[in-house]
């Protein structure tokens, strides 16, 4: 039997665009995954909480507001403290190309920008689980 | 032969000639060449014909289902004369950093022939939080203009005289304290509260059904509107109280025959609420107007405006007692489809925008705002804005598409469109009624607390993601035509600096140090006291304002009285 | 050849988990549970072996209801009322695996943003991955982590649909029915099992006009339930079902809060009752009865296997199989090889 993949989708900051996480956390569904769905406006606190008591093996940051610069670096400065290292974490949302790197920098395995396919993201999850 | 019985032989023969065309001509050619689809539907899931005749639309009168332009139905325009007396106002959404950077932007448009202003807020102001709230960690500044207090508003119009121009503001759950700083702006200025034209979005319903920027529950939400709406009836009688917004529900992903029918559903539901309170729906009800989407599929965008007209023209008279024809008048501003713009070769964005716009101006619109093509990389460039607002001056000055009134009424086509799209609406008003057992502003509660919406959008957005990854929906140069090579760089690309944060809060704080701090405390007490009652609560939001009390202390204040609202979610 | 479940050997890095657990660590507690949930039987074997003696103390309540009665947001309000007494609260909210994909939407964790970060409140969301019964064999396991883990409370909400409610009643102590005001005929579509299992019938959204009806309705039911002889299909259930217990109707706002604290009351009465009569006990004895079947099914059913395509001795019933003869249908083999087997397992 193929492992459940269990992801968590949230959504940072205060925006409130979540046709994107939405119709993504369908797709992960459609695509036999176990998606978490936490709403809106997560606080970095908020979220590492989520992933200390969900235990999945995905987490999907979607961000629209532009506040990814200050956010995810402070979410993943908190997964820092907690020592949690096995969860592969990506964004998603408007992040212009010269902040992914940055992004990268601070641990976000992979951004995904508007007009992704969910099939890229499934087989992206699937070739680079962390555990 | 009277010229009905001569139409009804007309329409025999071209239906025969059609059967005739279809069975002979057609079928030949489809044997050598067939269709390019199975079936041809619209962005609705409207199955489309290949060909419209007279057939299509027989039971139309033209005089009860058209009529003439500025007359009831207002099927073919809003006003008698459109855009031959004056084009639409063009008005493009903007608001970056802080006041002082936007007003600059502002006063940059009205150099280059924009014709209103339109203020988008930072998320902070659209959720009732200071800048200096954790909340509004790295949202300061970044999705529009930061205003804490009557300060920031005062450095927003510098040097723009309120009595000359008109503005619109999108913010609703905190929409009477952003009105009221503008009307003590005004007052600065030596502008009065009667003489000030703009418009308010404040409309709350369409925030728990899509975009999500509610801050308390429906009914204290709806309190809060109809204060507005009679606050502005008797001191504010120009302003434009509610913009019934359906940009945001497609944005969200619905239809666009869902787009106008939660609209206008939500619109009547305003109504009812207003003469709920009392008011005579002559009253307020030509104050409310309209902010629809405009998106790619061409003609079924200008269907949609032309039964939106209609439609409300007919509910307000037939259904809610309406005597003054402002009332059954609908205005509307448009938005070019935010969602349609692809980060991918970005210059293609303009064309997807000029296509819109135009079918903004075939529909009749009142206002404008075109998007600019790098919007779905970032915040947009000055250079971009520009372009996106010559887009709008070459169709107006250019296309000569603003020379005839509705010239598209008439078409077999549009038409059957525009019936059809009435006829889907009516369908759900009658489920959004059936769900208020009779009573629209019931049944949009009762819609939003079941997820009625909610699940209808959700269902319609991911049901267009799986048929863009199916290609049954192509987007060019994403799922088609895909192209690898280098593009033309677009123009640098606006960046909101974190420093725009730290001076925010530290304006904030200083406002907070130089004001009059027991009038202020007094003010939110009040506002406290009056949130408990019924007392119409705008003027006690005025003296707060102007006491320098931030959007986010008076949110504050009211988010304790009024509780906080939560919805469930819905995919 | 030894059965699977004798195996009593634990791995280093079950134990250490289960170490750390024992020391409050909240991370291992959730991978503990992610180990049952991946692992089956054979893994959860390891750890519930381990961490049994530490289990028994928590107070199991059971919540169901029909999608849209509110029971997530009304889970989460009596998670407040406890946090409020200073107890240490788990939530297992479970939610159905799409048939056709094997994927899940777990939602529930939105409608307890509240208490997200209360550090007594431990949420778990779970997929039922389509096990008979709606709450996977998984699920009981993690109710014993949890309890290993020093929960005073564990709530266990999940979609109300058929067999899960019986599936909660085997695991809670205290099982409430949530039902929405208004929804129409559901009442009738319930079946008459539902007044069996139930505790207390929760009618929620009480801000609405058919809230009345609905609790009219229900305690309708309730007096004709209570002179009806017991229907076939839930017989084991109404043998351990006390007579003196009428589940009691309340009405609840789980947005507002409004008769939350009642409805504690009431969980808090049950739970009395429950212990002087008896009846936790009786309860507990149908629960691990259940535990059991299922421990025993799913090792049986591997030691099966096991013996169908491994021994030697198997072909030669294949062999006859293959004959086409008559008393050689696969049917009559079945049975005999059935019969050896329970000669050797339960003679």
């Amino acid at each position: 039997m193929e492992k459940n993949i269990r992801c968590i989708v949230a959504k940072p900051g205060l925006d409130g665009h979540d046709r994107g996480a939405k119709v993504i956390s369908r797709g992960l569904r459609d695509a036999g995954l176990e998606v978490i769905y936490t709403g809106l406006h997560q606080t970095a606190d908020d979220i590492v909480e989520s992933v200390v008591q969900e235990d999945p093996d995905v987490l999907l940051l979607s961000i629209l507001s532009g506040a990814h610069t200050i956010l995810f670096p402070e979410i993943m400065k908190k997964f820092k403290e907690e020592g949690i290292n096995d969860v592969l974490i990506l964004g998603g949302g408007i992040i212009p190309d010269e902040d992914i790197a940055k992004m990268k920098e601070v641990g976000i395995s992979e951004i995904f920008g508007p007009g992704t396919k969910i099939q890229e993201i499934v087989d992206y999850i699937k070739s680079h689980l962390k555990r | 032969m009277t010229s009905t019985e001569k139409n009804r032989g007309n329409l025999e023969i071209i239906k025969k000639e059609k059967e005739r065309w279809t069975n002979e001509i057609v079928k030949k050619s489809l044997e050598r060449v067939p269709e390019r689809k199975r079936v041809f539907k619209n962005l609705s899931n409207i199955n489309i014909n290949s060909l419209y005749t007279p057939d299509d639309i027989k039971n139309m009168d033209y005089i009860k289902d058209l009529g003439f332009p500025g007359e009831y139905p207002y099927t073919r325009a809003a006003q008698p004369t459109s855009y031959r007396a004056r084009f639409w106002t063009m008005r493009q959404f903007a608001g970056l950093g802080d006041a002082k950077e936007t007003n600059q932007r502002f006063k940059y448009l009205i150099a280059n022939g924009q014709t209103g202003l339109s203020v988008a807020f930072h998320l902070p102001t659209i959720y009732g939080y200071e800048s200096s709230s954790p909340m509004s960690s790295g949202e300061v500044g970044k999705e529009g203009v930061a205003i804490d207090t009557l300060t920031d508003m005062e450095q927003l119009f510098d040097g723009i005289d309120l009595s000359k121009i008109s503005t619109s503001m999108t913010i609703n759950a905190p929409a009477s304290i952003l009105l009221c700083m503008y009307l003590a702006v005004g007052e600065k200025q030596g502008v009065p509260m009667e003489k000030l034209t703009g418009t308010i979005q404040n409309d709350i319903l369409k925030e728990y059904q899509a975009q999500k920027s509610y801050i308390f529950p429906p009914e204290p939400s709806m309190r809060l509107i109809v204060d507005t709406i009679e606050f502005c009836t008797k001191n504010v009688p120009k302003w434009n109280t509610i913009s019934i917004s359906g940009y945001h529900i497609r944005e969200a992903g619905s239809t666009a025959v869902q787009e106008l029918a939660f609209t206008l559903a939500n619109g009547l539901a305003y109504v009812e609420a207003g003469i709920e309170r009392g008011l005579n729906v002559d009253e307020f009800a030509p104050r409310l107007s309209h902010f629809f989407n405009s998106h790619n599929n061409f003609f079924e965008e200008i269907a949609k405006y032309r039964a939106a007209r209609r439609i409300w023209a007919k509910h307000l008279r037939e259904d809610y007692g309406a005597k003054d024809p402002k009332s059954w008048r609908l205005r509307f501003h448009t938005q070019t489809a935010g969602v349609s713009l692809t980060a991918k070769e970005p210059y293609n964005n303009v064309i997807r925008v000029t296509l819109q716009a135009l079918a903004a101006v075939l529909g009749g619109t009142q206002s404008l705002h075109t998007n600019s093509f790098d919007e779905a990389l970032a915040l947009p460039s000055e250079e971009a804005v520009r372009i996106a607002l010559r887009t709008q001056q070459i169709i107006a000055e250019e296309s000569g598409a603003a020379d005839v009134i509705d010239p598209l009424g008439g078409s077999y086509y549009v038409e059957a469109l525009t019936n059809k799209m009435e006829e889907e609406c009516e369908k759900y008003f009658a489920k959004i009624k059936k769900m208020g057992k009779g009573s629209i502003l019931k049944g949009s509660i009762v819609g939003v607390k079941n997820n009625f919406y909610q699940r209808e959008i959700a269902n319609a957005s991911y049901q267009f993601q799986r048929e863009l990854e199916a290609k049954e929906q192509i987007q060019v140069g994403v799922n088609k035509y895909i192209f690898e090579g280098k593009v033309i760089e677009p123009p640098e690309l606006i960046k909101i600096s974190d420093e725009v944060s730290k001076e925010q809060i530290k304006n904030l704080n200083d406002v907070k140090a130089q004001r009059d701090e027991a009038l202020a405390q007094k003010c939110l007490e009040k506002i406290k006291e009056i949130a408990q009652g019924t007392e119409n609560l705008i003027p006690y939001i005025l003296d707060a304002v102007k006491a320098y009390c931030s959007v986010g202390e008076i949110i504050g204040v009211l988010r304790k009285i009024f509780t906080v609202y939560r919805e469930e979610s819905i995919f | 050849m030894e059965s699977s479940i004798k195996s009593s050997k634990i791995d280093l890095d079950i134990y250490n988990l289960i170490e750390k657990m024992r020391k409050g660590d909240r991370r291992a507690v959730a991978r503990l549970i992610t180990k049952v949930e991946n692992g089956g039987p054979e893994v959860s074997k390891q750890i519930i072996k381990e961490i049994y003696p530490e289990t028994g103390k928590s107070f199991i309540i059971g919540i169901t209801g029909s999608p849209g009665s509110g029971k997530s947001t009304l889970t989460n309000q009596i998670a407040s009322e406890y946090l409020k007494k200073g107890l240490k609260i788990s939530i297992i909210a479970v939610d159905p695996t799409s048939p056709f994909s094997g994927g899940a939407l777990l939602g529930d964790r939105i409608r307890m943003k509240s208490n997200f970060t209360n550090k007594n409140l431990f949420i778990r969301s779970m997929a039922n991955r389509g096990k008979l019964g709606g709450l996977a064999m998984a699920t009981k396991e993690a109710i014993h982590i949890f309890d290993a883990y020093g929960s005073d409370i564990i709530i266990v909400e999940t979609v109300g649909v058929g067999q899960s409610e019986i599936d909660i009643f085997k695991s809670a102590h205290t099982t409430l029915v949530i039902m929405p005001p208004g929804m129409g005929d559901e009442i009738q579509a319930i079946k008459a099992g539902i007044t069996e299992i139930t505790d207390i019938f929760v009618v929620n959204k009480m801000d609405r006009n058919e809230a009345d009806k609905r609790v009219n309705e229900l305690e309708t039911m309730l007096d004709i339930a209570e002179n009806i002889v017991v229907d076939q299909k839930n017989h084991n259930i109404r043998i351990i079902k006390s007579n003196k217990w009428r589940p009691p109707v309340i009405k609840t706002n789980a947005i507002s809060g409004e008769n939350v604290p009642e409805l504690i009351e009431l969980i808090e009465s049950h739970r009395e009752f429950s212990k002087t009569t008896g009846l936790k006990n009786k309860k507990l004895a149908y629960r691990y009865k259940h535990y059991v079947v299922d421990i025993i099914q799913y090792f049986q059913n591997k030691d099966i296997e096991r013996l169908i395509f491994s021994n030697p001795k198997i072909n030669e019933f294949i062999d006859q199989i293959l004959s086409y003869k008559t008393g050689s249908d696969p049917y009559s083999i079945s049975e005999m090889i059935l019969e050896l087997f329970s000669k050797r397992y339960f003679s």
